[in-house]
């Protein structure tokens, strides 16, 4: 006799019992209407809620329900597998619900100010009461903000995963590594105030006649220190995937390193690099909080990105919603539309070309 | 996605020894031809290594990219510092301690307490809902969804990532504030009796209605981290459990995730980080009050972003020094954070590159 | 407690790959049965099916019937972690659970069946261990990691693992081919050990090892590439390496093929 048939007469398998006891969805169901009927007759007849504690407390009692159930029928193992299956479905389930609920309230709020006025026009002269205006000079703000944070971060960061991938050895190069890491999760108030008291308060000063300026450029700055770490990991890891084969045939060649690097490497690795600085700039045009530190929130249209101030999209979003104006919720919502459109396209983009991506697959 | 990072940190690719060196070597350690002119057809010495050549001034740029780095990071501790000092010098309460948030008077009086207890129980909410809903996600996408569904949830979990904190914190005052206050209510009139549940309202925009927006936030990074953590378990454990005769679940329990615990630790940690952060979305959710209280339901709370950006546009130099001074105690508590998770994920790697 | 099996007409598919082609074969209780043949020949597919772990892989299924005393263990109401119980399995690397002690790797299948008696746990972990060849090895460091061992004494763990919850047939899918010479010898000791009590097939691509310790053996072929695997030949191991009656085999044995 086995120490299993001695222990666990239940569970040790007897040539009769590999059979399963399945438990039949009839009676899955039944567990299912009867909680119901006991949450719906215990709280609404006590009173103390409404439909929403009725679904709340039935998924719990049937959960409770199904597990001593099925232990009678499949078996305490079987049951306890079915009981964390259900859990974890449910889970994925209550994850969408809110998601499903942002993106519904994007498109029924947001479609409201989707119109010429709104692209067309900036918050120059609108008051309390006008239903008007529009986030023209914030578009261009983020489009300006985000671009020179791009020209900035990106051959900082490639050059950077460069040195990491191909020359960094040893510890400094290990520490360099570390930080890139621990960079990407600095917040991004963090990264606003560092370029408010090194750029706004004291190195615009000299341009300005002593006093501190706000700019967008200041906000390219600090969205440039978000960007930074995004690029220099999501190439770091495209460069690491280029096959040392590659590499060799052009060092066979007699080609010096930097050329191989410059002529083979980066080019192979270029849709993938092209992948991580699209999304860098995804996540750097979505930022608020820098932005509302550093570059000023102009309500008129500004092209220059390096005096005067600029607002930004993420940045007017957050205005608008501080507004007390009857109309500055539209234009918050129609923005926030914009701005994850704005977002979302460049992200799908880019996914989608890390798909089409020979390296990665 | 591929499933295992590329393997080595440190060797592979471009490491080839006789380039590296050969690299290495301008500047230095030459010994000086003896041949000044080769000799025409062939046969004759190498050409020299020349001084000054595009390779040196190539690694020199690029080290310095990557050194970028850490002087940034050196940078914005010293300019925060330099900042911060004059501010906490001219304060007249004890900036841990002080509850109330007044720098622009006369006499600046200011403190981080009621700051660091709002961070602290927005983002301990947020954990506590979003980090089982990730891990069940992530378990899900891994371990239970056929490949047809799991491919297009992990898009869209990525989606999440992407959305801008504003459109968030946006939902979050205009959504989610009538459930959460209906919710608070009827916590309230229930279990009223527990300090965090107590008050007499009004109820809404609450630590709460913040936490809850967080967690939201926070969802996307555990999920993907803890994603990326068990489906690097080693395929062979997992047949090993099943082979012992384990169900699914008893498999995911004996091999899956004692395997990722260190790396869950990490994502959670990393999401702490996040939600410690974040400003835009406790700006618009909070309900801003300066007192020190436990409760999660009542309008009022605060936290140091949300305070930075709020308090932001009425300061003058003292504030503005006051709030720098503030997002310096955060960005040292974030740092920290991340390098806690970021220094586990590295030693579990070391150990997996090791073991495999 | 060995048990009979019997496979009539077992054909396996990944997809719409066919990867063994109508497989018959009867192994009696408490011998060992050797699964030989070339690189991709489906006999690894083969003692998958065995037990049921060929489906663990998505879109993987399988043909025919597959008794164990008289018993299809492919009956649509069969519960597959019974069947797992019941059939034991070693794999080709050792693969004990890397954050478990060598003790808990030894009990993990008890624990799994909800035994908790620590007192229970400790004798079927040093029955189980001493079944191994391994309790003298590992006695005093029982709390130590499984991973911190050599390659044979996990491969060893992985047998105490197996056979800690005495199942009735043990399946071995090329134990050895990740060991040294010393190791394989230990391992081959403790199968003819294992015979007394355990029905026990074993895939190997080594002939020697075959030729060994096997009571009966089974050659599986393949014409080409991508077509399924067949049984070529199933006979008693003295026959099969002395005189095959199949061509194909003797090609096989005396090396002229794969």
């Amino acid at each position: 006799m086995s120490v299993l048939d001695r222990e666990m007469p239940g569970v040790a398998m007897t040539p009769d019992n590999i059979r399963r006891r399945n438990l039949p969805l009839g009676t899955n169901l039944l567990i299912v209407v009867a909680a119901l009927v006991v949450s719906a007759v215990v709280v609404l007849g006590a009173g103390i809620g409404n439909w929403l504690l009725v679904v709340v407390l039935a998924s719990v009692i049937y959960l409770v329900g199904l597990n001593v159930v099925a232990s009678r029928v499949e078996g305490k193992r079987a049951a306890r597998n079915r009981m964390w299956q259900t859990l974890i479905y449910a889970a994925c389930v209550l994850a969408v619900l809110p998601l499903a609920s942002v993106v519904w309230t994007l498109i029924s709020k947001g479609a409201s100010r989707l119109d010429g006025d709104f692209f067309g026009s900036s918050m120059a002269n609108i008051g309390a009461r006008d239903p008007n205006g529009g986030a023209y000079h914030a578009i261009i703000g983020t489009l300006e903000q985000v671009g020179i944070a791009a020209l900035i971060a990106v051959p900082l960061g490639v050059l950077g995963a460069v040195y990491l991938v191909e020359y960094g050895r040893g510890r400094f190069a290990n520490t360099v590594r570390f930080f890139v890491d621990v960079m990407t999760g600095i917040p991004s108030i963090v990264a606003g105030l560092f370029i408010l008291s090194f750029w706004v308060l004291v190195v615009s000063k000299w341009f300005n006649d002593g006093n501190p300026e706000y700019s967008g450029f200041a906000a390219s700055l600090a969205l440039s220190v978000l960007m930074l770490p995004t690029i220099v990991r999501s190439t770091e890891e495209m460069l690491r995937l280029v096959p040392g084969p590659l590499r060799e045939g052009s060092y066979a060649l007699g080609v010096p390193q930097w050329k191989t690097i410059l002529k083979v490497v980066l080019p192979t690795a270029a849709p993938g690099i092209v992948t991580g600085v699209m999304l860098a700039i995804a996540r750097a045009a979505g930022e608020t909080a820098p932005v509302l530190l550093v570059a000023g929130g102009l309500a008129r249209i500004n092209f220059d990105p390096f005096s005067g101030g600029q607002a930004s999209l993420a940045l007017y979003v957050y205005q608008q919603a501080g507004d007390a104006s009857k109309y500055a919720p539209a234009r918050a919502w129609t923005a926030a539309l914009t701005l994850v459109a704005l977002v979302l396209i460049l992200t799908i983009a880019a996914k989608l070309l890390a798909r089409r991506n020979k390296l990665t697959r | 996605m591929g499933d295992y990072p590329f393997r080595s940190e440190n060797a592979t690719a471009g490491d080839l020894g006789v380039t590296s060196r050969h690299a290495q070597g301008a500047g230095y350690g030459v010994p000086p031809s003896r041949y000044e002119e080769p000799p025409i057809g062939g046969g004759g010495a190498l050409p020299k290594k020349s001084r000054f050549s595009m390779e040196t001034g190539f690694r020199g740029v690029s080290t310095a990219a990557g050194t970028m780095v850490l002087v940034i990071i050196v940078a914005i501790a010293i300019f925060l510092i330099s900042q911060a000092i004059p501010a906490i010098k001219a304060d007249s309460e004890n900036f841990l301690t002080y509850n109330r948030w007044s720098p622009n008077e006369a006499v600046p009086a200011f403190g981080i307490a009621v700051l660091a207890l709002g961070t602290l129980l927005s983002s301990i909410i947020a954990l506590l809902v979003a980090v089982p809903i990730a891990l069940a996600i992530a378990l899900f996408l891994t371990h239970y969804a056929p490949r047809r569904l799991a491919t297009p949830l992990g898009f869209v979990i990525d989606l999440l990532a992407a959305v801008p904190s504003v459109v968030f914190g946006l939902w979050g005052r205009d959504l989610l504030q009538e459930p959460v206050r209906d919710f608070s209510v009827w916590l309230n009139h229930y279990f009223g009796w527990l300090p965090i549940f107590g008050g007499e309202g009004p109820f809404g925009q609450s630590i709460m209605l913040g936490g809850l927006v967080l967690s939201i936030m926070v969802l996307p990074i555990v999920t993907s981290l803890s994603r990326e953590v068990f489906q690097q378990t080693p395929g062979m454990n997992e047949e090993a459990a099943l082979a012992l005769g384990a169900t699914k679940w008893e498999m995911i329990r004996v091999a899956v995730l004692p395997y990722g615990k260190p790396g869950v630790i990490a994502a959670v940690m990393l999401g702490l980080g996040r939600a410690l952060g974040e400003t835009i979305a406790l700006a618009l959710t909070l309900g801003i009050t300066w007192e020190i209280s436990f409760n999660l339901i009542q309008t009022g709370g605060n936290s140091i972003a949300a305070n930075i950006a709020n308090s932001f546009n009425e300061a003058n130099d003292t504030g503005r020094g006051a709030l720098i001074a503030s997002g310096l105690v955060l960005f040292a508590i974030t740092l920290i954070v991340n390098m806690t998770a970021r220094a586990i994920i590295y030693r579990r790697r070391e150990f997996r590159d090791s073991a495999a | 407690m060995a048990k009979r099996i019997e496979a009539s007409n077992v054909s396996s598919y990944y997809g719409s790959f066919k990867a063994i082609d109508n497989v018959s074969m009867t192994v009696e209780p408490k011998t060992i049965t050797a699964l030989i043949g070339p690189s991709g020949c489906g006999k690894s597919t083969f003692l998958r099916s065995i037990n049921r772990m060929h489906e663990v892989l998505p879109n993987a299924r399988i043909e025919g019937r597959l008794t164990i005393d008289d018993q299809n263990i492919y009956d649509a109401d069969v519960d597959i972690t019974a069947v797992r119980r019941m059939i034991g399995m070693v794999f080709q690397r050792p693969n004990p659970f890397p954050t478990m002690s060598i003790y808990e790797n030894a009990v993990a299948g008890l624990k799994l069946n909800g035994v908790k008696k620590r007192s229970v746990l400790d004798d079927a972990a040093e029955k189980s261990l001493r079944s191994a060849n391994l309790w003298d090895e590992v006695k005093d460091r029982l709390d130590r990691p499984g991973a911190g061992l050599s390659g044979g004494q996990q491969q060893r763990l992985c047998i105490a693992r197996t056979i800690a919850v005495e199942p009735q047939v043990v399946l071995m899918d090329e134990p050895c081919s990740a060991l040294d010479p010393i190791s394989t010898l230990a391992i081959e000791d403790l199968m003819f050990k294992l015979k007394d009590s355990f029905t026990i097939i074993i895939v190997t691509h080594n002939m020697q090892q075959a030729a060994r310790v096997s009571d009966k053996t089974g050659f599986f072929s393949i014409d080409k590439t991508g077509d399924p695997g067949r049984l070529i030949e199933y006979d008693y191991t003295q026959k099969i390496f002395s005189n095959p009656s199949q061509k194909k085999t003797e090609d096989y044995i005396t090396g002229r093929f794969g």
